[in-house]
């Protein structure tokens, strides 16, 4: 039986871009996947004939720029489309809308509010600061704090030199953007509700919080982070959906000479002497290899692939208690035609961009009110777009196909998540659709609701959390996945994570995937 | 207007956005509809883009010496060329320097569409004297539309109600879409599938609602001379007064280029009789000539170092830059040639540009190129690229 220099365990993303890197610097790498496609929760499936959906994850948000070049992904047959626009349509028949075309987006705040719409550029300039004091860090293996090693050190040292070169009025605006509730942070800009309601909604994505949690303002910065990226667009839609990203990294990994093996499940890591040695698959095969990569989240990377004994018993507990609580779900809808909103009658250039169903800061907080008590939105916030007008291959000519990301619907419902009330929350979510386009439901060819349980089961991510694990203050950086655990290595010798639930984690970028690919390649174990 | 506005302007006026246009060949045709052109260069690489081509010069040559007069006056051996074939074909003085670039359609045995970027109805009749031919001006009669893109075929398959994939990368065929008698040759400027439709500019308007209408379910996208300006550098395709000088404009010799310098030599024929300028191309290709065309790559670390140094992120040209930039050697002291053309291929996340560069720096070679970083000049590493930068399976499957 070959043995591989390395064996990635799931080929999502950051599975691939980990075969990728390592299969570049001429290792052997062999990458097992569960289902019958690549790609994990970034995958394009054809639910309905003749419509293709990006299933789960359905925009690249924060793809690393030099993922794409050192892999050479549009070679491969990546294409980020552009995706410029937000209409949020409100409960009294108007709407906000941003788009593509600044001059254009600051009169359209104007008519809210003139003041508004002069903080619009201040506060971008700002976040753009604060986006490029944070952007190093995405690309930094994290110092652990509390540790004298000189990487850690050094590390540290770096990492303390960029803080205080900020100076001092941008580190106060950091510690605040770390600190605060985005509707906090936003209330000292605008005062727009419905703004606010759907600047906040970015920050509130993956989280079981709501605008008004301390902690959400730090995911705002996402969004400008991609920004920072400026005219590189590492953010939009890619053409053929989400999982033709999968495809051109795995298309790349191929290139490089590695082996990926869908409907290879993995059931163990073979651990002798305290170093991982190789895979057991579902089907009792056992594959050796010298480095075994686990791209899942922790809780099944520490606690399934391993036998407990094989850690220390304080860090398993640090995974036990790693907090997952999916809030998402997602409806993904086959249409006759498109629908048209009460706001902004009839279809044209709004349908290329995204529908932001925020209208006011009290609704999103009382999606989330909801869900703090066990039940899902009765009116949930919601995230929709149509795939077809970016990419008109999404469906067959003149039909469309449209996705809803939708918040909340908790993993832990009351009386758990059944058939019936998988339905009925699918009925909350195009109930409030038909509420600010009315006509809609009659335009519906195909329906499909998946709930958290549902992305558990089918991509395996606990909990059913879109980002392998919340992107929580208190799990993020060196605490990502356990404090101690934060260098993709683990207590296990030859045995690393490159999942999201390592550092920085968080949609289709790619980053823990590479880091982690480095760390392996830089032990050379 | 003092310009004239092409057939298609009375549907192409209303959708700009912004009132931008570009003078081309005395019309004025849209630089982009939207005010960024943006989703327009994306229609081309994404679903299908409508290009509005009319300006180009058009001229027919018909009657018996049709052939021979085109062989001796172009560098591709056109009497060979079978009925139903589009040729890509520059044309030179006597002394082998590039005058112009064009397309030849084979219409008939003894019928010919000459497309050229500036005038050539002079030249064809210098070149004709004694010969049994006629040489007509169809530019103001005969419009042209070009649809770019992964969709094109099926939209014109559709409108033109006849399978289109027996038709061939240059390639023509007559159709009739809608009752208009046309034209649909596979040929573009964009290195993509796509397709050009003649039509007799009076039937322009009708053709233009119909193609439109029928690619709606496809997302076709009126496009502009900006995102085309995007594509063909992707492609590598050069444009005159731009990446090189007719050689009837050229006031001194170091202005012009000969095809051999310009990577056109596979459009050079070695079979074929006299021609102009053939003994000064044969010399040229026995010595070798002392320029070649070629594509550079912009290093995305050394732009990025520029600029990190000034505290900004990298700034990338969204809009294809067409000015002389001087290319140095990887020391940066010693000038190697100039780049003509750049931009940022926001397809392959790539800062490519077309250059001149000495036919002695290989593939791979890492040269110096000039950018200005906030005001100051820098230099920023750059590798010679070989065109063209994309090529698709689909452009000739």
């Amino acid at each position: 039986m070959k043995r591989y220099d390395a064996i990635v365990i799931g080929g999502g993303h950051n599975g691939l871009v980990t075969a990728a890197y390592l299969a570049r610097a001429k290792q052997s790498v062999l990458v097992l996947e569960r289902r019958p496609r690549v790609g994990g929760a970034a995958v394009t499936e054809e639910i309905f004939p003749g419509f293709k959906f990006s299933m789960f994850s359905y925009v690249v948000s924060l793809l690393r720029p030099e993922i794409i070049r050192d892999l050479d992904l549009p070679r491969h047959g990546l294409h980020i489309l552009p995706l410029e626009s937000t209409v949020t349509p409100m409960e009294n028949g108007d709407y906000l809308a941003a788009w593509g075309d600044h001059d254009e987006t600051r009169r359209e705040l104007y008519r809210h509010s003139p003041r508004d719409a002069e903080a619009y550029d201040e506060y971008g300039r700002l976040m753009h600061f604060m986006a490029q004091a944070v952007k190093p860090i995405l690309g930094m293996v994290p110092p652990d704090p509390t540790s004298f090693a000189p990487g850690d050190l050094v590390g540290l040292l770096k990492l303390g030199k960029h803080f205080r070169d900020l100076g001092g009025e941008r580190l106060h605006a950091l510690v605040k953007l770390m600190t605060m509730s985005s509707a906090d942070f936003l209330d000292e800009w605008f005062e727009t509700d419905v703004l606010k309601a759907t600047k906040s909604a970015s920050g509130i994505i993956g989280t079981f919080l709501g605008p008004r949690s301390p902690g959400t303002a730090y995911v705002l910065l996402h969004h400008y982070m991609g920004e920072l990226d400026g005219v590189f667009r590492a953010w939009g839609f890619a053409k053929g959906g989400t999982g033709a990203v999968s495809e051109s990294i795995a298309s790349a990994a191929r290139g490089f000479g590695a082996e990926i093996r869908c409907d290879a499940g993995v059931s163990k890591v073979i651990v002798g002497n305290g170093r991982a040695t190789g895979v057991v698959l579902e089907n009792g095969d056992e594959i050796p290899a010298r480095t075994v990569v686990s791209s899942l989240d922790p809780r099944r990377t520490f606690l399934q692939l391993l036998e407990p004994d094989h850690l220390p018993s304080d860090f398993v507990s640090d995974i036990r208690r790693f907090k997952f609580r999916g809030s998402s779900g997602k409806v993904n809808l086959a249409l006759d035609s498109l629908p048209s909103f009460t706001c902004m009658p009839g279809v044209g250039r709004q349908h290329r961009g995204a529908f932001s169903i925020s209208p006011s800061l009290d609704y999103v907080e009382r999606a989330y009110d909801d869900a703090k008590y066990g039940e899902f939105s009765r009116r949930p916030y919601m995230d929709i777009v149509f795939p077809s007008m970016i990419d008109p291959g999404m469906a067959p000519p003149g039909k469309h196909v449209m996705s809803i990301f939708v918040q909340y619907a908790p993993y832990a419902l009351n009386g758990g998540w059944t058939d019936a009330k998988r339905e009925a929350f699918g009925d909350a979510v195009v109930n409030t659709v038909e509420s600010f386009a009315p006509g809609f439901k009659s335009l519906i060819l195909h329906r499909q609701v998946i709930t958290p349980l549902d992305i558990e089961r089918i991509t395996g991510l606990s909990e059913g959390n879109i980002f392998a694990g919340e992107l929580a203050l208190h799990q993020l950086f060196f605490l990502r996945p356990a404090a101690g655990w934060a260098k993709f290595a683990t207590p296990v010798r030859g045995f690393y994570q490159c999942g999201s639930g390592t550092h920085p984690g968080g949609g289709i970028m790619g980053a823990s995937g590479r880091l982690a690919a480095m760390r392996i390649l830089k032990d050379g174990t | 207007m003092s310009l004239r506005t092409t057939p298609f302007h009375s549907r192409t006026g209303p959708l700009s956005e912004g009132q931008a246009w570009r003078r081309w060949a005395g019309y004025v045709v849209a630089s982009s509809y939207e005010l960024s052109h943006d989703r327009e260069y994306h229609a081309i690489r994404n679903s299908a883009a409508l290009f509005d081509v009319s300006p180009l010069y058009k001229y027919l040559v018909t009657g018996r010496d049709a052939a021979r007069l085109l062989d001796h006056v172009v560098t591709r051996n056109v009497g060979k060329a079978k009925v139903g074939q589009v040729l890509y074909t520059p044309w030179c003085d006597n002394e082998g320097k590039q005058i112009d670039d064009g397309t030849i359609s084979v219409l008939g045995e003894q019928t010919f569409r000459m497309t050229s970027a500036d005038p050539t109805l002079r030249w064809l009749h210098l070149n004709a004297s004694g010969l049994d031919v006629k040489i007509e001006d169809v530019s103001e009669t005969t419009a042209a539309l070009s649809l770019q893109g992964p969709s094109s075929r099926e939209i014109l398959q559709i409108a033109a109600e006849r399978d289109l994939a027996t038709l061939k990368y240059f390639r023509l065929t007559s159709a009739q879409i809608r009752g208009i008698p046309v034209t649909i040759s596979r040929t573009g400027y964009t290195g993509d599938l796509g397709y050009e439709v003649w039509v007799d500019a009076a039937q322009a308007v009708p053709l233009w609602d119909a193609v439109i209408e029928t690619g709606r379910p496809f997302g076709i996208t009126p496009a502009g001379m900006l995102a085309l300006d995007v594509a063909r550098i992707e492609a590598g395709l050069l444009l005159i007064e731009v990446d090189y000088f007719s050689s009837r404009h050229a006031l001194i010799e170091a202005q012009k280029s000969s095809p051999l310098e310009l990577g056109l030599g596979w459009t050079v024929a070695t079979d074929k009789e006299r021609y102009n300028g053939q003994a000064a191309l044969e010399a040229e290709r026995r010595r070798g000539p002392a320029w070649q065309f070629t594509g550079l790559t912009v290093g995305w670390d050394s732009l990025e170092q520029l600029y990190a140094e000034v505290g900004l992120p990298p700034r990338l040209p969204t809009q294809a830059w067409r000015t002389s930039v001087p290319i140095y050697d990887r020391g940066g002291h010693k000038q190697l040639g100039y780049a003509t053309s750049g931009g940022w291929s926001p397809l392959l996340k790539r800062y490519m540009a077309l250059a001149h560069l000495g036919s002695e720096h290989a593939t791979g070679t890492e040269v110096r190129m000039e950018v200005t970083v906030e005001h100051r000049r820098k230099q920023a590493k750059a590798l010679v690229t070989p065109l063209p930068f994309f090529n698709p399976d689909r452009k000739r499957a």
